[in-house]
């Protein structure tokens, strides 16, 4: 009975564990990665776009997406994988992040517009 | 009192010892190197952070418009994306148990990994060469510390890389080397993860301010 169940409990670790993608998936992912990597980079070298804060806006939501394909296609990421415990570590951290950088920036430059106009730097000597 | 009660204590059945089995080695591996993964993405996410505060503060010194140069970037990315599916070949090929065409597969995720590094090495040389060191500015240091410590990432990966090459090379794909196999995967896809985050934020991001 105790035999039975642990090698019952060692099969669904097996499986667990073994999350790989196929030939296909990689080659998916890669290509994915190859287009969201060339426009923003083409966008930013030739500056197609007059505007800068949409070319910025685009850039941002073009590495936003790569992201989430890379965690898909190559880092096998799924709801699965440990009981969905990668998920629940990786939802929690990206929660930390948000709150570290949005936080950080918002901050820090509410400070710097608070701030006392000092001497411009680019008059100095 | 308690001599009374310590019998009636003792014969209770005592359940969890049956429950709590071996667990065979190396489950719980992947599990705790991906909350490695994670802690170190919280690294990352602190010297965003400060790049982002303290990239605007050139102190009069030279910008990202003087410095970057965007065709050596997107060559570095080229290598970092190429070195990240030629390591998922050799997870496919570790697979199937190829031990030489994992082999292979490895050295040449290797090889793109050192190009990487080396482009990055030179781009950081010609920045130092033109005064742009790490003391010059706020967004000097913080930009050397994010990219360098990206870059010391990389560099770390490419010794266990050879570390496991030399394993397999000695003892095949056994169970053991198929689990550190996994573990750097994970490692490698990370930093090619981080790298998306470092052309955006500094390099492209940094051409538009």
């Amino acid at each position: 009975m105790t035999t039975d169940s642990y090698a019952l409990h060692s099969d669904d670790h097996a499986h667990d564990t073994a999350s790989h993608g196929s030939l296909k998936s990689y080659l998916i992912g890669f290509g994915l990665s190859v287009v969201l990597t060339a426009i923003p980079f083409w966008l930013v070298m030739t500056g197609v776009l007059d505007d800068k804060q949409v070319t910025a806006l685009i850039v941002l939501v073009f590495a936003a997406v790569q992201i989430v394909v890379h965690m898909v296609y190559f880092l096998h990421m799924n709801t699965r994988s440990e009981n969905g415990w990668t998920m629940m570590a990786l939802i929690f951290t990206v929660i930390m992040v948000v709150i570290a950088l949005t936080g950080s920036l918002w901050v820090m430059h509410h400070l710097n517009t608070n701030m006392m106009p000092m001497h411009d730097m680019s008059q100095m000597p | 009192m308690t001599i009374a009660v310590a019998p009636s204590q003792n014969s209770e059945p005592v359940f969890h010892l049956i429950d709590e089995h071996e667990h065979p080695e190396g489950t719980s591996t992947m599990l705790g190197f991906w909350l490695y993964l994670m802690s170190d993405c919280l690294i990352f996410a602190i010297l965003f952070a400060t790049y982002g505060v303290l990239g605007g503060n050139y102190a009069a010194g030279p910008a990202p418009k003087d410095l970057f140069d965007l065709k050596l970037v997107a060559l570095n990315t080229t290598m970092l994306l190429l070195s990240s599916i030629t390591y998922g070949f050799a997870m496919l090929t570790m697979e199937k148990s190829q031990v030489r065409a994992t082999q292979a597969w490895l050295a040449i995720t290797g090889l793109f990994g050192l190009a990487f590094i080396c482009i990055e090495l030179t781009e950081f040389a010609h920045m130092v060469h033109e005064g742009a060191t790490p003391q010059r500015s706020a967004f000097l240091s913080s930009f050397f510390t994010l990219v360098g410590t990206h870059g010391l990432h990389v560099s770390c990966g490419l010794i266990w890389l050879v570390t496991l090459m030399t394993q397999v090379a000695r003892f095949g794909l056994i169970e053991a080397n198929r689990r550190r196999l996994m573990c750097l995967s994970m490692f490698w896809h990370f930093l090619d993860v981080v790298w998306i985050g470092v052309f955006t934020f500094v390099y492209l991001l940094g051409m538009l301010r």
